[in-house]
């Protein structure tokens, strides 16, 4: 149905132009979902746009043939081209909240692509509006209708953004990575839907991601992209069974997963070459372990290994060696001992003011009574989705956030209301490593100073030569060269700009790491580099992590210990292993279930989450959980469940347990 | 050889401290890369080196019109030195046959005559009414006074043959320097406009070595009232818009930025008080609080004669007080922008990292937040310059701007206004005064708008 050919796109800087996109082609049937897999930066997106002919004002289409049901989309005119948009194909984008035009109501959003499409108007249209609003599941679709996008949760949007996509009735719908924004329990609900209207309209669909669970849980066919190149084209079984291309194995190789706890992750070295300096033959040939020479010359042709399955690469092996270099870098059982940082009963409620006199109408309790342990040497995991009170935590065992009560005890001495000096002695213990390494950094600073500033501050080294000592020491430990002193954050990848937060980090020598989403914002292959290089600095060091993500595969992969967070409550806790295999929190058990895998054999049981976290600021009576809890009881709405002990690390609230 | 003695004014020191400012400003950029780079961006924008390279004719004037002097006055030997009351500029030296050569009133460019009949003595004809020759201007053409045309357009056209073999000169040396950094690039394609800049110095030379060379024979711009030299008067006027401009950016500066990075990281009620004070300026007129500021300042000065020994000084700390006025009505936009900043750099995880490590809080202002605010700042200081010389044009005019003693382009328009009414209307210096603080005001906007676009984040991509 849609058919790509040879499309190279690019990019004017300057007086040059930069090719994002070079020469890839691929095709979609109707009733078949392709997706598109690589990893930021490699043209997915700009791939999406090109087709839809809604390339940035910098982006040229330099070359290809796009054409659907046969018909050349890129020699049409802009206004033939605005009939097949939104019309014959359509779009979702990443982030609902950008999306929506935020001055209009959303039935003046659907209104405007049925009038312009199908010629529908006035009672008509509204009734095919309801229509929409129900097929992609939202409740009470009339008064949606007039209702202006910031009264909807970030999920209702993307549905929206879905009935306005689906309102012109495309034949092909392009999702440009469509739930990357939203959590766990959403990201399952959006994507059954999108599944599902895919099987009942019969749609093409062209889904852009980076998640290998979404592709699992999604794709028939599969396109790996990497530096503006499709790289291997598979089917769905062949994808996950037989990966040939040295990249997608690789990819796969760097997953964190259960079955690799303790064990370092193959990382894929070095990083993707910028569009500016592309090598000449194949383009993975810096990090491919199975280079040859032929490979930096030639770029590599497309070769069939099987029906259907394309690869481009010149190596002939199948699958790759299974990991000798694999070897374990941490134990898993290191001794719980004596914990050395209690969290007692800790709430943060931030103040919602109104009015011009400020006066305080009620609180955000953004965490309301979480207990906590850490160990020292040991990586506690705390979980939850966003919005739950996970950072807010982190930033108040640090005093960052002043703790509204509660009690953070160091060692046996106490932080909570200490000031000045004494509270400064106490941070020397306990440093944090932020989500963003774009934000984490002063641009204005050299790496140098940046690392060496908690030293001045905390006064760790006063000597200037043992400071600057101390900072190249830091640098090699986190894996850099040591002329990155002199240089500036923005001449850095991500993954090398979260090394430097973390030498930043370990300067002052703290026994705890608090690591806030350290890895959302990279790439698979560079995630496995973090994480290798936390697990060996556990180990070197001993220091201990609190974990807070919301990757389970993360989760699975380095905690010992895990404790999952709802609604600034911790809802259960214990030993990794126990809270992982035997959840038994309702909450638990359906964020695990909704975690997209991986893997070919999808989750036997699926548990559906209705709904979405309810806000902080009002949470529900009785059990936070229990408007979305599928095994709610008449107690539940009453009381809010006590802790109740399931084995002797492992705990867990909720009534249904005890 | 007659002596001189120095005059520092006040406002001089203040413009020469901006120079020595701005030349320690540029070393630091020089070191530092991020805002190196920033300055590179502007380098290389061809509208904005151009620009730059008029406000640089202009900086030139102002300065050389910034170097104040008492010439000695004639004495016997043996008596004690006696300065002249007047102080002089460089520029007034230099432009001493504009200055000196008075006519009686108002004269048309290139006139010959006056632009009034005057009853006129002629010996054995008796009294005419008739238009008097000029005592300076077209004087050397004697009896051929209808060949002005002529005269004006060959010495136009020897002074810019000669101002372009100059500009040849400058070209072939930048050509050489360029060639000998990077010998395969042609100018046109060197980082830095070159090209730019060799255009618009060619266009400024082509046009103003004729006009200075022309001034010599003629009032090429006219002359006024009291029949003194129109462009003579545009040229002293540059020194008073730029001190304006830049002076007054100063004074606000300091309050501006200590003030909003102040509200915007500590909040509390030391914001809601910064906010309080901004809303409650600007709720105010400015022109109100200005002219009720310089009402006031006005009274001070009359009722102390004793504080200055020559008018020049008198002047000159009315315009000081006048930028001073003007500062403090004046800070509170980019206060108020650079709060909402320093609001959203504090949530910066940086800056939370430092207060992790216990960085106190002025050391995080001085090293997180104080930089990264520097292209706003930088962004307003040259967005400001050309709506601080049209605010004074406007005050001059309403009669509470500078001294009327004072040449500058509001006093000159508003002196112009007057005659606007008369018949045959007198219309050289309202064009000449506009024109000039045009060029000013348009050369200093492209200049903002390329410093903008280099500074800003997004276009950095
Ligand atoms: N407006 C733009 N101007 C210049 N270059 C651009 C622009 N947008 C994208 N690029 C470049 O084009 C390439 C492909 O970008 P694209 O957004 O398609 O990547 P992606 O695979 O979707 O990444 P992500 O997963 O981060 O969204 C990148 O190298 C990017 O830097
Ligand atoms: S062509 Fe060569 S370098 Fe490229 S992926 Fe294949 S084996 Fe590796
Ligand atoms: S307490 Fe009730 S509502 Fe809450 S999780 Fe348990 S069963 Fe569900
Ligand atoms: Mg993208």
């Amino acid at each position: 149905m849609l058919k790509v050919e040879n499309l190279r796109l690019g990019f004017t800087a300057g007086k040059k132009t930069l090719a994002a996109v070079d020469g890839i082609s691929f095709s979609i049937e109707k009733g078949e979902t392709f997706a598109l897999l690589g990893e930021s930066g490699c043209g997915k997106s700009a791939t999406a746009q090109g087709i839809m002919r809604l390339l940035p004002a910098a982006g040229r289409i330099l070359e290809g043939r796009v054409s659907l049901e046969g018909e050349p989309l890129l020699s049409l005119s802009e206004a033939d081209m605005r009939a097949y948009r939104g019309g014959r194909m359509a779009m979702i984008f990443q982030e609902p909240a950008t999306s929506l035009n935020p001055v209009l109501t959303v039935g003046r959003q659907i209104g405007e692509v049925l009038e312009r499409h199908l010629d529908l108007r006035g009672a008509a249209a509204t009734e095919r509006m309801v229509d929409l609003l129900r097929q992609v599941g939202i409740a009470d679709p009339e008064r949606r209708l007039t209702e202006y996008p910031f009264q909807l949760s970030g999920g209702m949007k993307q549905r929206v953004m879905i009935a306005i996509a689906l309102a012109g009735e495309p034949e092909l719908l392009i999702a440009d990575e469509p739930t990357t924004a939203l959590d766990v329990t959403v990201q399952a609900q959006i994507l059954d839907l999108l599944a599902k209207i895919q099987v009942d309209r019969g749609m093409g669909m062209l889904l852009i991601t980076h998640d290998l669970g979404v592709v699992a849980r999604m794709a028939h066919r599969i396109g790996v992209m990497y530096a503006g190149e499709l790289v291997e084209v598979a089917s769905r079984e062949e994808f996950f069974t037989q990966p040939r291309h040295p990249y997608t194995q690789a990819l796969f190789e760097a997953l964190p997963e259960i079955s690799r706890r303790g064990l370092k992750l193959t990382t894929i070295p070095g990083q993707v070459p910028s569009l500016a300096a592309m090598p000449a033959g194949c383009r993975f040939a810096d990090r491919c372990s199975h280079v040859m020479p032929v490979c930096r010359e030639v770029s590599p042709p497309w070769r069939e290994v099987a029906n259907g399955h394309t690869v481009r690469c010149h190596w002939q092996g199948e699958a790759a060696e299974e990991s000798a270099t694999r070897h374990a870098v941490t134990e898993l059982d290191i001794d719980p001992g004596k914990s050395f940082l209690q969290v007692a009963d800790l709430k943060v409620h931030f103040p919602i003011r109104k009015g011009f006199l400020q006066r305080t109408v009620g609180h955000v309790r953004a965490v309301d009574g979480v207990s906590l342990a850490i160990s020292a040497g040991r990586t506690l995991a705390l979980v939850g989705e966003s919005g739950c009170g996970k950072t807010t935590v982190g930033k108040a065992l640090l005093q960052l956030i002043k703790p509204t009560a509660g009690s953070v005890k160091l060692g046996g001495s106490e932080l909570v209301g200490l000031k000045g000096r004494r509270l400064r002695d106490a941070r020397r213990h306990m440093q944090m490593i932020f989500q963003d390494p774009f934000a984490s950094l002063n641009p204005r600073l050299r790496v140098g100073e940046i690392i060496a500033e908690g030293m001045g501050a905390l006064g760790v080294e006063t000597d200037s030569a043992a400071r600057a000592a101390a900072v190249a020491a830091l640098l090699q430990q986190v894996g850099l060269a040591s002329e990155a002193i002199d240089r500036y954050p923005h001449e850095f990848s991500g993954g090398q700009r979260q090394r430097i937060a973390i030498a930043r980090a370990l300067a002052v020598q703290p026994e705890l790491l608090i690591c806030d989403e350290p890895t959302s914002a990279l790439d698979v292959s560079v995630q496995a580099q973090i994480l290798n290089l936390l697990k060996k600095l556990q180990a070197e060091l001993g220091v201990a992590y609190l974990f807070i993500t919301h990757n389970f595969a993360v989760v699975e992969y380095l905690a010992h210990d895990v404790a999952v967070m709802y609604l600034g409550r911790i809802v259960e806790q214990g030993r990794a292993e126990e809270v992982l295999r035997s959840p038994r929190h309702p909450y638990t058990q359906a964020l695990l279930s909704a975690v997209p895998a991986p893997h070919l054999d999808s989750h036997t049981e699926l548990i559906r989450l209705p709904g979405e976290t309810p806000s902080p600021a009002k949470p529900p009576s009785g059990c936070h959980f229990h408007p979305r809890c599928p095994q709610a009881m008449d107690v539940c709405r009453l009381n809010y469940p006590a802790v109740t002990g399931v084995s002797a690390t492992h705990t867990v609230n909720c009534h249904l347990v005890g | 050889m007659m002596g001189f003695q120095v005059v520092v004014l006040w406002s001089d020191i203040l413009i020469w401290l901006l120079v020595a400012a701005g030349v320690g400003v540029g070393v630091l950029i020089a070191k530092t890369p991020p805002l190196l780079a920033a300055w590179r961006r502007v380098g290389a924008n061809r509208v904005g080196m151009a620009s730059a390279t008029v406000l640089l004719a202009f900086i030139l004037i102002g300065l050389l019109d910034s170097l104040h002097y008492r010439a000695q006055l004639e004495s016997k030997p043996g008596q004690k030195a006696v300065y002249a009351i007047e102080v002089l500029s460089v520029l007034d030296a230099l432009a001493a046959p504009l200055r000196s050569r008075n006519e009686k009133t108002y004269s048309a460019p290139f006139a010959t005559r006056l632009y009034a009949k005057e009853t006129i003595d002629l010996p054995g004809q008796g009294t005419v009414r008739d238009y008097p020759r000029l005592k300076h201007g077209g004087k050397h053409l004697g009896e051929r006074e209808d060949e002005v045309a002529e005269d004006a357009a060959f010495t136009a056209f020897k002074a810019g043959v000669l101002a372009f073999i100059g500009w040849l000169g400058v070209f072939a040396a930048v050509a050489t320097v360029n060639r000998k950094k990077s010998p395969k690039l042609k100018l046109r394609e060197a980082a830095f406009a070159w090209d730019a800049v060799l255009l618009t110095l060619l266009l400024i030379l082509v046009f103003a070595v004729p006009l200075f060379w022309l001034s010599g024979y003629y009032h090429v711009f006219g002359t006024d009232k009291v029949g003194q030299d129109v462009l003579y008067q545009i040229l002293k006027s540059v020194r008073t818009g730029l001190i304006i401009g830049l002076v007054t950016t100063l004074v606000m500066l300091p309050m501006a930025v200590l003030l909003g990075i102040v509200a915007g990281y500590f909040r509390g009620w030391v914001d809601d008080l910064i906010q309080y004070i901004y809303t409650v300026l600007n709720s105010i007129p400015g022109v109100l609080l200005i002219a009720a500021a310089v009402l006031m300042m006005q009274v001070v000065i009359d009722t102390n004669p004793q504080w200055f020994s020559t008018a020049a000084e008198r002047a000159d700390l009315r315009l000081l007080a006048l930028c001073f006025i003007l500062g403090i009505t004046s800070w509170t936009g980019l206060c108020r922008l650079l709060r909402g900043e320093t609001l959203k750099l504090r949530e910066l995880e940086y800056i939370q990292a430092a207060q992790a490590f216990g960085v106190s809080s002025w050391r995080i202002i001085v090293r997180h937040i104080l930089p990264n605010l520097m292209h706003i700042v930088i962004i307003a200081l040259v967005m400001d310059f050309s709506g601080l010389v049209l605010a004074e044009a406007v005050l001059s005019y309403v009669g509470i701007g500078v001294d009327p003693t004072m040449t500058s382009f509001g006093t000159m328009i508003n002196n112009a206004r007057m005659e606007l009414g008369r018949e045959p209307v007198v219309w050289w210096s309202l064009v000449a005064a506009f024109s000039a603080m045009f060029i000013l005001v348009l050369a200093a906007n492209l200049f903002a708008d390329a410093v903008r676009d280099a500074f800003d984040p997004r276009a950095v991509a």
